[in-house]
């Protein structure tokens, strides 16, 4: 099979002494950024990006990869034992986690989790390596039209999906989309937003842009919000399951897993969505409903299963379609481009090697994940005890030096301070940094398509709808867009008792009081399908 | 007059709470427990959490000691909030639990001890743990 003996040579690659080292300092600095809350691995990356320029294209791959698993692995560790979720994917298992941990069951919720993670993990990377060579198959047959429409589709979607508000994803969008239009227009050469600034016309470096918004903006907001009432880590001993628990987690593991890789391969699906389903699937199918709120382990094991399943799926779409639906996944991406490698359907083709050693890097570092969290997740939580200040300054002088290192240009520190100033301002207003982060980086490459598409069509915006792939895209962006609207409709004609204050129901006409009766079903009903 | 004790959830906070509380006794004065934490970790273990506070609660009412419990979160160290409260409050006497600590540990880590031995305006008692 071509699969298989790509992914063992890819093992072989990921298995020199080198790229081992590289994935277990990877999976070291994933897993302390995920227990930190407010760092997490899309900072971490892009702060090392340019610290690794001068290794292998494999060797900094194999070591993001592993920051970006060790990520998912950690997060859980603070969810279940501070109540304080390190990452936005173990929000959910704070729930039911650290109710476990209150009720003396901490070392089994760190098991269910770390364990969970693992075989999710382990799954997900296979069903990767399966899915992402068809995918390619598929993706080779796309012209222009078709690639512009769904990147469309992933910018819409990751605004208008996640994110409290509608309008604030936007925002974030429009102020993304802006900072990648910066530079000089590739088909005409005309100077865009350059404001008459001659080291604007290369256009802001990812780096910097990353670094600023990630790194600058989460130190500026920390630091405006240091101080606040410590907390105690409950503790706890080595993490360790009974039968029972076993019993009870391997099928939550496994619907986790269906949840979580499918989700983390679609545009806009990302971790935080099938956590949640996976929780309320949990929640509905247990044999012990009197648990849930007082610490269910199976809230724990299907949700920590899910967010690492998505963490695998990610890798589909970006190392098929060169498509990030997350902001590590992005950041990735940009990491592709500043060595040179064109991600898109032709990487597997023209990186092979590259591409089936980091896969096979997500398997070994999955399993070293495992060794180092089982065991040693009480030694991680004591990271918390890190006083902020010093943490954020080594962050704030890592990110400067990066900022500067990339063009030796002062000139770039500035926009580092600018962009961070426009980080922390987001982070302040409630603007959602992933819309941005896509923007700056899918902006160019969507725009590249566009305009391909047009060229094509010798200017024709017919010519953005010549492929079937294309209007189907569309339809769903479409959707997307409108399903709110409709969502919104569908609400106000049926008169539910359970929302509608007075004022309401008596402005309504009589004639709808009989359909009232059999409303308080629908209304449950709505409630379950919309967790 | 007040006696101000400087508390942590450590041996030598509690050999130097108890201290404080046969102090108080004999003088019959106001015991005034300070617990702070500069607040920039996430987690501090030298903070005392609900439950803790309350043991303490119960043990001075128990004992009928006129008690005062603060918890500031300001950012200062714990030197320099137990002897604002000493400051504040008139203090007659200051209570410490004092920990083994190396002289380079001393050089490197400072001592929160030292600072209160030092600065104090009123005689400072210090205890160590058993």
């Amino acid at each position: 099979m071509d699969v298989w003996s790509s992914l063992m040579d890819g093992f072989a690659t990921a298995l020199t002494p080198m790229n081992l080292l590289f994935a277990v300092i990877g999976v070291l600095l994933g897993t302390a950024v995920g227990v930190l809350p407010g760092l997490g691995p899309a900072m971490t990356v892009a702060l090392l990006l340019p610290v690794t320029a001068a290794l292998e294209p494999t060797s900094a791959f194999i070591m993001f990869a592993g920051i970006y698993y060790g990520g998912m692995f950690g997060g859980s560790t603070t969810s279940i034992l501070l109540n304080t979720p390190g990452e936005s994917s173990s929000v959910v298992t704070a729930i039911e986690g650290n109710k476990m941990a209150k009720a003396g069951r901490a070392a089994q919720a760190l098991a269910t989790a770390a364990i969970g993670s693992f075989i999710a993990g382990t799954i997900g990377t296979a069903l990767l390596a399966v899915f992402a060579p068809i995918v390619v198959q598929f993706a080779v047959s796309l012209g222009a039209p078709s690639y512009f429409a769904i990147m469309v589709l992933a910018l819409l979607a990751v605004t208008a999906v996640l994110g409290s508000s509608r309008l604030r994803g936007f925002a974030s969008l429009a102020l993304g989309l802006a900072i990648g239009l910066v530079g000089i227009d590739s088909v005409t050469g005309q100077r865009r937003l350059t404001f008459g600034q001659p080291l604007l016309v290369d256009g802001l470096d990812i780096v910097v842009v990353a670094v600023a918004i990630f790194a600058v903006g989460e130190a500026l907001w920390v630091a405006a919000h240091l101080r606040r009432t410590p907390l105690h880590v409950i503790p706890v001993g080595r993490p360790w399951m009974g039968k029972k628990d076993w019993g009870r987690s391997w099928k939550p593991w496994l619907r986790g897993t269906a949840f979580g890789f499918p989700f983390g391969a679609l545009p806009a699906g990302g971790a935080e969505i099938p956590t949640f389903l996976s929780y309320v699937t949990e929640k509905r199918l247990t044999k012990h409903p009197e648990e849930f709120g007082k610490g269910a382990i199976e809230g724990v094991a299907g949700p920590e299963a899910a967010n690492n399943a998505a963490a695998a799926g990610t890798m589909t779409p970006l190392l098929a379609l060169g498509l990030p639906t997350n902001a590590t996944a992005a950041v990735m991406l940009a990491a592709f481009t500043s060595y040179g490698i064109q991600p898109g359907p032709q990487l597997f083709s023209s990186q092979g090697p590259l591409v089936w050693a980091l896969i096979a890097s997500l398997f070994i570092g999955n399993f070293l994940l495992l060794l180092i969290n089982l065991p040693l997740a009480p030694v991680w939580a004591k990271l918390l005890q890190l006083p902020r200040p010093y943490l954020y300054a080594g962050i704030l002088f890592f990110a400067t030096l990066g900022a500067y290192s990339v063009n030796l240009q002062a000139f770039d520190l500035v926009i580092l301070l600018v962009l961070g100033a426009l980080g922390f301002m987001m982070r302040r207003f409630g603007l959602p940094v992933l819309p941005l982060i896509l923007g700056v980086i899918l902006g160019p490459r969507i725009e590249g398509q566009l305009r391909k598409t047009l060229q094509l069509s010798a200017g024709d915006p017919a010519g953005l709808f010549s492929e079937p792939i294309a209007i189907v895209v569309y339809i769903i962006v479409a959707i997307i867009l409108v399903w709110p609207f409709i969502f919104k409709l569908i609400r106000r004609n049926r008169p539910v008792a359970a929302f509608t204050g007075p004022s309401e129901q008596s402005a309504r006409s009589e004639a709808e009081s009989p359909a009232q009766a059999g409303d308080p079903t629908t209304t449950t009903h709505q409630k379950q399908e919309k967790p | 007059m007040t006696i101000v004790v400087g508390y942590v959830p450590t041996p030598e906070g509690e050999a130097a709470l108890t201290q404080a509380i046969a102090e108080a006794k004999k003088s019959n004065e106001t015991l005034l427990v300070i617990n702070s934490s500069k607040g920039d970790a996430l987690v501090d273990n030298r903070y005392a959490q609900g439950p803790d506070i309350q043991s303490i609660e119960e043990r001075l009412a128990d004992q009928g000691i006129q008690h005062i419990i603060k918890q500031p979160v300001r950012g200062h160290d714990a030197a320099a909030e137990v002897l604002d409260a000493a400051d504040e409050n008139d203090a007659s006497l200051i209570v410490i639990g004092l920990r083994r600590r190396s002289p380079v540990g001393k050089l490197i880590m400072g001592s929160v001890s030292q600072r209160i031995l030092l600065e104090a305006d009123c005689p400072v008692l210090a205890v160590k743990a058993d």
